[in-house]
């Protein structure tokens, strides 16, 4: 009876995932593989904030077309809102506004960026020489100190630059610098008080703003550089390090020295801008190609989600992958580890600190826990209050090492962080109390065998081809489920079980 | 590998995953589990049933009451602490004597007072236990095992496992602690595991770390051709079971004690597959016959007489 079940339902399953998949990959073209190197990266930015009741108006700079990127396809997203892009002093604006609202509010603006070589001759500055800015007192002698002597140390423009980017960044500056600097100099700061500076000295200066086309970012980090006019072409800078030019990848989305978002009526705004490499060339093709039919599956596809959403269900679909994996391996390998998902969690953390650092990581931190309960047995705590100090611990280890590889310039040592805190701390209790009841070599035993687990689920987990099908293909994940279910009533041996029952197995040859 | 998995398949080796999903999840209904893992529970439906259990001093069963453990004990200069809920005999500890105020441990070491009273805490708030819910700790009679064994167990407490499926005795072993397992009977900790002949209850061969021995490895006695007392009692007792508790694959694990004959130790609901090595015989088969009979036998003796004519040991 539940035999007939089982079967009706994995063959349901089955067919109703191939189906889909087939008619995604055959009919759509929908792409089976992801591809090598896209050129178009959809981005995103998100605007969340609470009103009361009030008008709201809300700007927010746009990026340009640039010789680089062209911005397609884009879109704002935003229930009841007046919606108005303008340019004005070379700069793009969205302008968002509404006479009421009510509660928390999201606005979204989405764009593709597509990469190209394109000759768009530069914009020149108004004004054959920059306004100065208006400076005062000690502040405008400071300033003007500063660029005598930069001036007096350099023969042409990029001299004078590079000279400045040198004071500005010097980790003993002189008094004057450190003045206008303040305590506390971001970057945004120095760039800012470069481009005044280099106004001061007769230079076209400006600050740019912008992010780094990387794939899957869920928040991205707004970079800033700063761009002279030179020999009639705007010439970018980096900053900190003071070396002309900036990476390919660096898409500029607004200049000057305005934040990216004013409002008006707005609390608690808060924009995230994410990046995500596109399927589009393909998928929008295919897209583009039904939408007269409209058919469901489209309307109801990962790809209707916001670009931060998609970047997160990315790996969420990945973990299926790694459990049926763990599925095989207790049920059908039969190795035993410390919890039933604990390997495939710290599989998903090692595809963020990479493999090598990962179980560096993993391996000391369980170590070190292991040992400090080993000794916290000796105080004989409540099992409790017990589990809640290791998990302190844990963290306080955790800290310690991000600190500690942060000074040693290791900055793989942060990501220690994404190994999953509860997990670790239920494996360090488990696995203190298999050492005494069983001995060191039993824990150490299930305690590689969880680690060879997990280095498998990584494994498994980082092949791009697998991201791409599920995440292209989620019907994939009905026939994972199928499978999963006929796991479940896999009733042969384990093969670990073999050796075990290896003498009964002599006597049946015997007879 | 394919060749061992097929020998396995025709001795009729029973598997873990086989085992499950044939057996313990078809006949074992999920409510009655809870009689069984609650060994409080047990002792009380076995005493109901008039079925000797080894006598109950007392239960912890708050932080505050493990304050009155020295009075629990008070008269009681041996005694054993297990969780009511604990698995595969994690967290029992065997107190043999006293040495003024430190306890004895069967295996000869002292504990303070302290000692004893964290292992109690960690009982109850469910180190032991399934899943990791609070527990109960029993403090009751410790087993005084009776002489037969004397010759072939090292500390510890022999203990005769059955596996009853439908109310068949359908096999049997005494696991006999050794040096190496600490005294405790759990053949995976070093324990010797000797199959019995269900017909005659004689001990065939033991099996001791995968090994065929015929000698208690620390007693040097022999352990194969022993003839275990009341035989007929522990097997219908132990088929009794099946009424008792309502489940249909169960093992039950009895004591033989000196003074007090058989007593009932605690019924395991997924009892494990080691005993087939102890006997050198599968499980399957066996299985396969009471299943294709088990609706002619009526009653208690019919069960115990089918599993005496049908299970006598091949050689």
């Amino acid at each position: 009876m539940n035999r007939r079940h089982l079967i009706i339902l994995t063959v349901t399953l089955m067919f109703i995932g191939s189906i889909v998949f087939l008619y995604k990959a055959l009919v759509l073209d929908f792409p089976l593989v992801p591809e090598v190197r896209s050129d178009i990266w959809d981005v995103e930015a998100h605007l969340t904030f609470v009103s009361d009741d009030k008008p709201i108006k809300v700007s927010m700079n746009l990026p340009r077309n640039s010789h680089r990127f062209a911005i397609v396809n884009e879109n704002f997203i935003s229930r009841g809102y007046g919606v108005n892009v303008v340019a004005e002093d070379g700069k793009r604006k969205v302008h968002w506004s509404i006479r009421k609202a009510k509660g928390t509010q999201n606005l979204y603006y989405r764009a593709s960026v597509r990469r190209m070589g394109r000759d768009i001759p530069p914009k020149k500055p108004e004004g054959s020489r920059p306004k100065k800015p208006d400076l005062k007192g000690a502040y405008r002698e400071a300033s003007e100190a500063i660029v005598s002597e930069v001036r007096e140390k350099s023969a042409d423009i990029n001299g004078i630059v590079i000279e400045l980017l040198q004071r500005l960044n010097n980790p003993r500056p002189g008094d004057n610098v450190a003045l206008l600097l303040g305590k506390k100099a971001s970057v945004q700061k120095k760039v800012d008080l470069s481009a005044q500076l280099l106004a001061l000295a007769g230079i076209h200066a400006r600050s740019v703003h912008g992010i780094r086309l990387e794939d899957q970012r869920r928040s991205s980090t707004i970079i800033r550089w700063l761009e002279i006019y030179d020999q009639k072409q705007w010439v970018s800078y980096d900053a900190v390090t003071g070396k002309r030019g900036v990476p390919e990848d660096y898409l500029a989305w607004w200049r000057g020295m305005e934040p990216l978002v004013q409002s008006q009526g707005t609390k608690n705004l808060a924009a995230t801008v994410s990046v995500s490499r596109s399927e589009e060339p393909v998928i929008q093709a295919a897209l583009d190609i039904e939408e007269m039919k409209k058919p469901f599956l489209l309307n109801f596809s990962l790809f209707s989600l916001p670009i931060e959403t998609q970047s997160v269900y990315h790996v969420i679909l990945l973990l299926p992958v790694g459990v049926f994996l763990l599925v095989i391996l207790r049920n059908v390998i039969g190795i035993r580890t410390f919890g039933t998902f604990m390997p495939v969690l710290i599989g998903l953390a090692f595809r963020e600190t990479q493999l090598v650092w990962g179980l560096l990581l993993f391996t000391t931190l369980i170590a070190l826990g292991l040992s400090i309960r080993l000794y916290l047995a000796h105080l004989q705590l409540l099992v409790v209050p017990r589990l809640s100090a290791i998990l302190i611990i844990v963290i306080f280890l955790m800290a310690g090492f991000s600190i500690l590889t942060h000074k040693l310039g290791l900055e793989r040592g942060l990501s220690v962080a994404l190994f999953p805190m509860v997990i670790l701390t239920m494996t360090i209790e488990r696995m203190s109390i298999v050492w005494e009841e069983l001995g060191a070599l039993e824990t150490l035993q299930q305690g590689a065998w969880s680690l060879v687990a997990a280095v498998l689920a990584y494994i498994v987990m980082t092949i791009s081809y697998i991201e791409h099908l599920v995440f292209v293909f989620p019907e994939l994940l009905l026939i994972l489920l199928a499978g999963m279910l006929l796991l479940g009533r896999y009733s042969g041996f384990r093969l670990l079980e073999l050796p075990r029952f290896k003498a009964l197995a002599k006597l049946g040859s015997d007879d | 590998m394919i060749k061992l998995k097929k020998q396995l398949a025709e001795t009729g080796v029973l598997g873990i995953n086989r085992r499950n999903a044939e057996y313990t999840m078809k006949y074992n209904s999920r409510h009655r589990y809870p009689l069984v893992d609650d060994k409080l529970r047990t002792k009380k439906l076995a005493l109901k049933a008039g079925i000797a259990v080894p006598e109950l001093y007392g239960v912890i069963e708050t932080e505050y009451e493990v304050r009155n453990l020295a009075h629990l004990v008070q008269s009681y200069p041996d005694f054993v602490i297990k969780p009511s809920r604990g698995s595969g005999g994690r967290g029992i500890l065997v107190i043999s004597g006293r040495s003024k105020e430190m306890f004895r441990k069967a295996d000869g070491v002292l504990m303070n007072r302290d000692e004893v009273e964290y292992h109690l805490f960690n009982v109850i708030s469910g180190l032991y236990s399934l899943g990791g819910q609070p527990d109960k700790a029993l403090i009751e009679y410790r087993v005084q095992f009776d002489p037969v064994f004397e010759a072939i167990s090292y500390q510890g407490v022999p203990d005769i496992r059955m596996i009853v499926f439908l109310g068949v005795p359908v096999m049997s072993m005494v696991r006999l602690p050794t040096r190496m397992s600490g005294g405790k009977a759990n053949l995976h900790q070093g324990a010797i595991g000797a199959g019995i002949d269900i017909t005659s209850g004689k001990t065939l061969t033991a099996v001791w770390k995968n090994n065929i021995i015929s000698e208690h490895p620390d007693t040097g006695n022999q352990v194969t051709g022993v003839t275990i007392p009341n035989w007929d009692a522990l097997l219908n007792i132990a088929a009794f079971h099946f009424e008792l508790i309502g489940l249909g694959y169960i093992g039950v694990d009895l004591v033989l004690d000196k003074d007090k004959g058989p007593l009932i130790l605690e019924v395991n609901a997924r009892p494990g597959l080691n005993i087939q090595i102890a006997n050198r015989a599968g499980l399957l088969p066996r299985l396969k016959l009471v299943e294709q009979h088990h609706t002619e036998l009526v009653n208690l003796d019919d069960r115990v007489e089918f599993s005496k004519h049908n299970f006598e040991h091949s050689r």
